[in-house]
């Protein structure tokens, strides 16, 4: 491990990787024997099951639903798709459209030999692996031929609440230096237990997330990355109450990063934390499989909680969701652990502690693209005062080496990004990445200073916190409150109605497939 | 040399203070300085800064410049503008409603319940509806505060309990009934096409039907809310930008006196 320019004891680290590791796979024995209706209804859409019946309801809602009511999901829906293939010659596409209209009871079927159910729907399950690693060859080929923006890499948003008019400004993004543009969901699809369908023109604060949405954006940004001579990276949000469902549209569209956190989904959006956690890592699985970069949600805890007091809990929660995804068969160069810049702008001092923080995650997680989050909790409307706060946000990533730059936006707290915010922005990130590039390589931290006793603490801090969720165990931890100072119980929030304990004969062979790589 | 910066030619005009005929100040009284950015769809060049230099005087601007523009992308061009305009306000004749109370510190809020109401105060908040963001609610009701400012939490004479963020307004109401609570504050962060207008008049309509209109002081806030606004819509009270905790606790506990002791 190079050096530590902090003094880190790399020793301590790893006792704190050992208790999140162990807390990591506390959580993985009880996710292992569930499912729930996001996950059986993610297998529909990777075996070809799309589009809505009569009443617009997604197709996968409807064979799901119809298997959940009759009480079989504990089965698994491959289980009732395989035996129907083998029952009616028909292709899972087909047997949904039945289903929808009423034409076919799949649980009244004869049903089969088991390995016989398998073998039926193997060869869908192929052809989706298949297409997922084209799309992986793809953006491959892409990175090989036209390249990429250099770390860190220039994240921003695009929230106009209309996925035409989102094209528009990613492209217009793309063009001013953007390399990753997230297509902001609407307020409350995360609390929507399915994903609408087809292209879509409205919704408060961004536009749904759909397949189609993901396609026609897709295919923007290949065309501006052509144009420009970079790859540009297409993020959405694979969180709520739908999170593999959306990995796996993201997987068939080739996203390639993803917010992806259930951690954020039980503390800001109330989802049930069982629920939540047994999607996320099929979740991850995909996102794992098809070269999808994972951003988590840590920042958001010092939206609520403070910055300074509180940093202890972002290393705490970035260390457990590193553990998790590796659990999940994700390389590490795919984790966008996610920390912030949020401290008070009165505080003294503050950039030291910031920087601290930031060299901190840095050096404990060396090779994950590191996702740093700007300045939101104290834009007061005073743009003037806004851009030097992004400023030094910006030092501090270029100085430290993060991984993807959620750019700060002078208009933070007033609206939606104009399309000059997002200008102005850019050109902030830019000066400062290029006028400061190599100042990481130039500086040490003074032993006994500001800078290294604040990483020392805060890791110190870390390591208690650690020690008291592995005596707990991760529920009883949020069911107190140590996160983000928000308390959520186990069986309380959204979504606990859609987990099912999984049966013996279930099956679900792309975990084994895509883990493998 | 023509000195356009630096011109005094600009300044034969009238640079005494008339709060009948108020109008931006830069560097002198009365010249007018404003600064305004914008973004024109259409593409850079010549024919583009006449647009903006046109539009600037349409705007009232008089001696408009333009000092920097960029294409942001094709057929789109940024300005940065400064001009003076021919506009004028007349200062004497504005009156804004505003919430009419003192604004006491904690511990003066704490006191002034102790003795005019003899007992803690229940509060109930939340950003309702879809709405995801807590942080205006939690700056005004967590513990923590911001900026210095203590929230409700942290007062010895309230009870307070913050339901967070999208909370359906029929839950808001019934726990409300639950915590018999005196006051309920809704705060809105998201305000695009007005969903915060919508939500805010369903909670107003609601709580009518439910016959608790009355029964409770109902306040809402947000960087889009005005006192005025919150009237409009049927709110007692309505805070804005730059409200903190204090206001909001001060404007309770004389409001919840007024009412109990008339």
């Amino acid at each position: 491990m190079e050096k530590s320019k902090l003094g880190l004891d790399f020793q301590k680290v790893k006792h704190a990787k050992k208790l999140a590791s162990t807390i990591a796979e506390d959580v993985q024995n009880f996710v292992n024997k569930y499912t729930t209706v996001t996950v059986e209804r993610t297998l529909c859409r990777l075996i070809g099951i799309d589009g809505v019946d009569a009443n617009d309801i997604p197709l996968p809602n409807v064979v799901v639903n119809e298997i959940q009511e009759k009480g079989l999901l504990h089965q698994g829906i491959l289980y009732f798709l395989g035996n129907a293939v083998i029952e009616t010659g028909k292709t899972p596409q087909s047997i949904a459209e039945e289903i929808a209209i009423g034409n076919l009871d799949i649980t009244q079927l004869k049903i089969n030999d088991l390995d016989k159910i398998k073998q039926a729907i193997a060869p869908y399950i192929d052809n989706s692996i298949q297409h997922i690693k084209q799309n992986v060859a793809r953006r491959n080929e892409y990175l090989k031929t036209l390249g990429e923006g250099s770390k860190p890499y220039v994240y921003v948003i695009v929230a106009t609440g209309n996925i035409y008019e989102d094209v528009i400004q990613a492209q217009a993004a793309a063009r001013q230096g953007a390399d990753v543009i997230a297509v902001i969901r609407t307020t409350g699809q995360s609390l929507l237990d399915y994903v609408p369908f087809g292209a879509t023109t409205e919704g408060f604060g961004g536009t749904f997330a759909t397949q189609e949405n993901f396609r026609i954006m897709r295919k923007a940004l290949d065309e501006v990355g052509e144009e420009v001579g970079r790859y540009i990276r297409l993020c959405n949000y694979c969180s709520g109450l739908c999170m593999p469902e959306i990995a796996a549209m993201g997987a068939l569209e080739r996203l390639d990063v993803m917010l992806n956190d259930a951690l954020y989904g039980i503390l800001f959006r109330d989802i049930n934390p069982q629920r939540t956690i047994i999607d996320q890592y099929f979740s991850r699985i995909i996102n794992g499989f098809a070269g999808v970069i994972i951003n988590t949600g840590e920042d958001n805890y010092l939206t609520t909680a403070d910055a300074f007091e509180e940093a202890h809990t972002v290393l705490a929660s970035d260390l457990i969701n590193e553990q998790l995804a590796l659990l999940a068969g994700m390389p590490e160069e795919l984790m966008g652990l996610g920390h912030a810049f949020e401290m008070d702008p009165q505080l003294e001092n503050g950039f030291l502690y910031e920087l601290a923080q930031a060299q901190m995650t840095r050096e404990i997680f060396p090779k994950a693209t590191l996702k740093y989050m700007p300045p939101t909790k104290f834009k007061t409307g005073n743009i003037f005062r806004g851009e030097i706060q992004d400023a030094l946000f910006n030092e501090i990533a270029i100085w430290t080496g993060q991984g993807i730059q959620l750019l700060g936006m002078i208009t933070e707290a007033i609206h939606t990004p104009f399309m000059s915010d997002r200008y102005l922005a850019i050109e902030n990130a830019k000066y400062i990445f290029g006028n400061m590039k190599n100042i990481g390589d130039e500086v040490e931290f003074k032993e006994g200073g500001i800078i290294r006793k604040r990483a020392e603490k805060v890791l110190n801090d870390t390591v208690v916190l650690l020690e008291d969720i592995v005596e707990e165990g991760l529920f009883n931890a949020l069911e107190k409150g140590l996160f983000a100072n928000i308390k959520r119980s186990k069986n309380g929030g959204k979504g606990l109605a859609g987990v099912v304990a999984k049966d013996e004969n279930y099956f679900n062979p792309f975990i084994s497939k895509m883990k493998e790589r | 040399m023509s000195g356009g910066l630096y011109s005094m030619d600009q300044k034969d005009f009238d640079q005494t203070l008339d709060l009948t005929s108020v109008k931006p100040y830069g560097d002198t009284m009365n010249d007018g300085k404003t600064q305004v950015s914008f973004t024109l769809p259409v593409p850079c060049g010549d024919e583009a800064i006449e647009a903006a230099k046109q539009l600037m005087k349409k705007m009232g601007f008089e001696n408009p410049q333009i000092v920097y523009y960029k294409e942001l992308t094709k057929g789109f061009t940024f300005f940065n503008c400064y001009g003076s305009t021919v506009h004028t306000v007349d200062f004497t004749t504005i009156h804004v409603p505003k919430v009419e109370s003192t604004v006491m510190d904690m511990n003066e809020t704490d006191d002034f319940i102790r003795e005019h109401i003899g007992r803690k105060i229940v509060v109930l908040g939340a950003s309702t509806g879809t709405d995801a963001h807590t942080v205006g609610i939690d700056a005004i009701m967590n513990m923590k505060g911001y900026a210095g400012h203590y929230g409700i939490e942290r007062y010895e004479m309230f009870e307070a309990l913050n339901l967070g963020s999208q909370v359906p307004n029929e839950e808001f109401i019934a726990k409300a009934i639950e915590m018999k609570a005196d006051v309920l504050l809704v705060s809105q962060t998201v305000t695009q096409k007005d969903v915060h207008i919508k939500n805010l008049t369903e909670l107003v309509e609601m709580l009518e039907a439910e016959g608790l209109r009355d029964k409770v002081i109902l306040a809402c806030g947000g960087p889009r809310i005005t006192h005025e606004l919150a009237q409009e819509l049927g709110y007692d009270a309505g805070f804005g930008m730059n409200s903190y905790a204090d206001d909001v606790a001060s404007y309770i506990a004389q409001e919840l006196d007024r009412r109990l002791n008339k």
